[in-house]
């Protein structure tokens, strides 16, 4: 049951961007970037928390898992060490999945060419 | 020609998109992606027994690496015009964004083309991520206790 969850939770989100590029004069960025926000923004009441609990492993598919993953590594942080945990444990969560992009994608233009 | 005419003439040639269908596409492929995540994290939790913290970071990994290579290899870019916010929106269209933004200006040497160009779509991404999860977790933090 979990997986139907994860699909829909996860179609949900994509169908909901894809509406807003359809209707509206952004561009993808603009998209991506208007659902971390909306992702810290759920988090920030422990919302997408629950989302997680629910919906599985889905939830962490889309960016909004990034902006919930960069709030919560703060709080968690902050918890700990007071304000400047705010700044020290921003990453803490997130720093697997940006590190992977980073050297994937560098090692990867390396060894490939551009096709064009 | 005038402006508004040139505007008439292109809006007869651009073919119109389909909205509903672009919709339900997007839906699809992205719900495929998060039944695909949910799957892999199953399969590391029941099978090779990594605990949940580790099998969800391993899981955004593969997926990270798959959207890499998939775009170094340069069918991604096929894909993403096909399925739209279906791979834009999950974390493969910031590995996509990312790791074309280096290939394409590969030809401009390491650090001007590829250095300076790495974060040119995903740092917006980033940035406003940062920003805001720094605003709202200092708002949680003083006003609501952590």
């Amino acid at each position: 049951m979990i997986f139907l969850y994860s699909f829909l939770f996860c179609g949900v989100v994509c169908l909901i961007g894809q509406i807003i590029l359809d209707n509206t004069s952004f561009t993808p960025g603009h998209v991506t970037s208007l659902f971390v926000v909306l992702g810290t923004f759920l988090d920030s009441f422990g919302l997408y928390d629950k989302f997680i609990k629910w919906f599985g492993a889905g939830t962490l598919v889309p960016i909004t898992s990034f902006g919930h993953s960069l709030i919560h590594g703060a709080l968690d942080a902050a918890n700990e060490k007071g304000i400047l945990g705010l700044l020290g444990g921003m990453f803490s969560l997130t720093s697997a999945g940006i590190v992977a992009a980073i050297v994937f994608g560098f090692i990867l233009t390396i060894i490939f060419k551009a096709k064009n | 020609m005038n402006k508004e005419r040139y505007k008439e003439l292109t809006n007869k040639i651009i073919p119109k998109e389909d909205k509903v269908k672009n919709g339900l596409t997007a839906f699809f492929i992205g719900g495929l992606i998060g039944f695909l995540g949910q799957l892999i994290v199953f399969v590391l939790e029941k099978v090779f027994n990594v605990p949940y913290k580790d099998a969800t970071s391993i899981m955004i990994v593969i997926l990270i690496f798959l959207a890499s290579l998939f775009t170094a290899l340069g069918f991604f870019d096929n894909l993403v015009s096909k399925a739209k916010a279906g791979l834009i929106v999950p974390i493969t269209g910031f590995a996509h964004a990312m790791t074309s933004s280096m290939i394409d200006y590969k030809k401009e040497g390491l650090i001007t083309g590829i250095g300076a160009n790495a974060f040119k779509l995903t740092g917006s991404v980033i940035l406003y991520g940062v920003v805001s999860a720094y605003v709202f977790g200092i708002i949680r933090y003083l006003f609501f206790g952590g």
